[in-house]
């Protein structure tokens, strides 16, 4: 616990040090919120061993109605977030009670095909700009006073929101409540046969995974100044998917690990294809910008045959802090 | 609100024609998900590769429909028995997440493969000379390509549900379903069957993707929306019948159909909600069997 304090807290300096030795504040909040998207995420799958398939949703559908509220009807940036939490947690909770009835594979089939519903009404509706998404959503006074149009005091603001929730999700694990999620997603039957409600747990982690991530999808539009279609498709679900698999799933640090990773590498690959032409005369590489897919499902393919426990996964167990954490690779 | 029959029909045909491709493509998922215990997300990508491969063939061989219609099931089946050999069997063991992770990631390979090099927009796509034109019924303009892709999917699922139901092969796979293990223990060649089912299963949907081709826009990207829906179709009906899935891939369709004509904003939504209301009052499904 403690090395992972220390490791944590060299983290924080880091991010509180990192634009002024160079980084792109934009870049970092942005990233910073798919970290804390895949934190959530990993919540669910990772502890709770449930796969949603439909997180791209409670992204996108909380990054409109945040968009929105700032836009249109002119709310301090404070109450956007409030508002866009609640749509995420309120979307979960929808989805929760309706997935939650069948498990498994349908669990993920389901909570896909409802995103897909969310995409749906996001393209016809008429608050969202279908195709065009919402544009210029101004970023606004922090409580009325804190202006937030500065990058940099943006970029602070954004850290301490993404700070506060990640210490949440830390203390939700290690709650009781955490540990009986554990317990679920290990053996299912013996922690309904200990007397634990559980359809009602599943259904608490769903609408506070659902909720986090609702906040990452309206700190996202506050930073970014736009909500569009491509949070609300189903991609997003699967790139969350991706970061905390590639991150390692269960283990606290995993997602922020992969969704740097995974952020990084959608925003340069376009970079790193024209440097992979120049080294193998191979023309094709130089569209490899447009093909992230290919690179995206490759790795999808490696982590699942080869390399389940993910990166932070694999170091702890490297570093000999016992197997423990790193187990949820391992099937079951 | 006045709808006009042949308005009404020519919709409720169109429904049927989508209804013929859910039933297919969900009928290859539940065979594939009874005996792999692994939801295929690739089904979408291979229904795709049905159709592109056959619009290569026609483009660059000037090959021709009919051989195509039989070609392409069997060279995607092959692949897909690669799939299986290579890379699904090191899962079976792990939970079934992992067999729908490892799929989406074929799907997104095999897409992006195939957007590389077509980009996302649609391919023109000739519909054959002997099946252009169209049936004049007198109340309704009947277009003989709609009418034969009803005709072919009813044929091939019903073959399919036969194979499955009523001979000896289709005993085994039954089988195979409940207990693999005594099923092996008889003698039967377990691994060789899931192969061949995944072949089979894979071969269905590229042969609804050839047959989609000339009805829908033939694109790299035409198998992710139906993949979707085709799964609201698998949680609807359940998994554990044949027919349940090719009745209510048909069903589903139609009431699509019919949503368009009435209220066509709808009609992108309507197989999720009818999931919803599914969910709420019969939670296995209308055929299913909670496994």
């Amino acid at each position: 616990m403690n090395k992972s304090f220390i490791g944590y807290g060299l983290l924080f300096a880091a991010l509180l040090a990192a634009p002024f030795v160079g980084a792109y504040p934009v870049f970092m909040m942005k990233l910073m919120c798919f970290a804390l998207f895949a934190a959530a995420f990993n919540l669910l799958l990772g502890y709770t061993g449930l796969l949603s398939f439909g997180h791209a949703a409670f992204l996108g559908g909380s990054a409109y109605v945040a968009g929105h509220a700032m836009k249109v009807w002119g709310v301090t940036p404070e109450i956007g977030l409030v508002l866009g939490t609640a749509t995420g947690a309120l979307l979960g909770w929808l989805f929760g009670v309706l997935a939650i009835r069948r498990q498994g594979i349908y669990f993920a089939m389901i909570t896909l095909a409802l995103a897909q519903m969310v995409f749906f009404i996001a393209l016809q509706a008429p608050f969202t700009g279908g195709e065009d998404g919402l544009q210029a959503v101004p970023r606004g006074k922090l409580f009325g006073v804190l202006d937030l149009k500065d990058d940099l005091t943006m970029y602070y603001v954004a850290l301490v929101i993404v700070a506060a929730a990640f210490l949440l999700i830390m203390r939700t694990i290690h709650s009781p409540f955490g540990q009986v999620l554990k317990g679920i997603k290990e053996n299912e039957p013996r922690a309904v046969s200990l007397g634990y409600d559980v359809g009602r747990f599943k259904l608490l982690a769903f609408v506070i995974s659902a909720a986090l991530s609702g906040l990452a999808g309206s700190l996202k539009t506050l930073v970014l100044g736009f909500a569009t279609l491509t949070d609300v498709h189903w991609s997003s679900s699967g790139s969350v998917i991706l970061m905390t698999l590639l991150g390692g799933l269960g283990t606290l640090s995993g997602p922020l690990v992969g969704a740097a990773v995974v952020v990084a590498l959608e925003n340069k690959i376009g970079e790193l294809g024209h440097l992979l032409a120049s080294i193998t005369r191979v023309e094709w590489f130089n569209t490899l910008g447009e093909s992230v897919t290919i690179v995206t499902g490759l790795i999808f393919v490696v982590c699942v045959l080869a390399f389940r426990r993910g990166i932070m996964g694999e170091a702890i167990v490297l570093l000999g802090r016992g197997g423990k954490r790193a187990q949820a690779g391992g099937g079951h | 609100m006045s709808v006009s029959l042949p308005a009404l029909l020519s919709q409720l045909l169109l429904g049927l024609v989508n209804g013929s491709f859910y039933a297919m493509l969900s009928l290859g998922l539940a065979v594939i998900f009874g005996l792999l215990n692994v939801i295929n997300f690739a089904h979408g990508a291979l229904f795709m590769m049905g159709a592109v491969l056959t619009w290569m063939a026609m483009n660059y061989l000037g090959a021709n429909y009919w051989v195509m219609l039989l070609v392409a099931p069997v060279v995607v089946g092959a692949f897909g028995i690669l799939i299986e050999r290579l890379l699904l069997r090191w899962i079976y063991k792990l939970d079934h997440l992992y067999g729908l992770l490892l799929t989406l990631g074929l799907t997104l390979l095999i897409e992006g493969i195939f957007r590389s090099a077509y980009g996302v927009s649609g391919l023109a796509y000739d519909t054959p000379d002997a099946l252009s034109g169209a049936f004049n019924l007198g109340f309704m303009i009947l277009p003989k390509y709609r009418a034969w892709v009803v005709v072919a999917s009813l044929v091939v699922c019903f073959v399919t549900w036969f194979l499955i139901e009523k001979t000896r092969i289709g005993a085994y796979l039954r089988a195979g379903t409940e207990n693999p293990r005594l099923v092996e223990a008889f003698g039967v060649n377990v691994p060789l069957m899931i192969t061949l089912t995944y072949g089979f299963g894979v071969a269905l949907a590229a042969f609804a993707g050839v047959l989609a081709a000339p009805v829908i826009q033939v694109s790299p990207l035409m198998g992710q929306n139906l993949i979707i829906v085709v799964f609201a179709v698998v949680v609807i009906g359940g998994m554990g019948s044949i027919m349940g899935a090719i009745l209510t891939g048909l069903g589903l369709g139609v009431i699509e159909g019919l949503t368009k004509v009435f209220y066509p904003e709808a009609s992108s939504t309507v197989v999720f909600v009818i999931m919803v209301i599914v969910l709420l009052i019969r939670p296995a499904g209308l055929f299913g069997k909670e496994k």
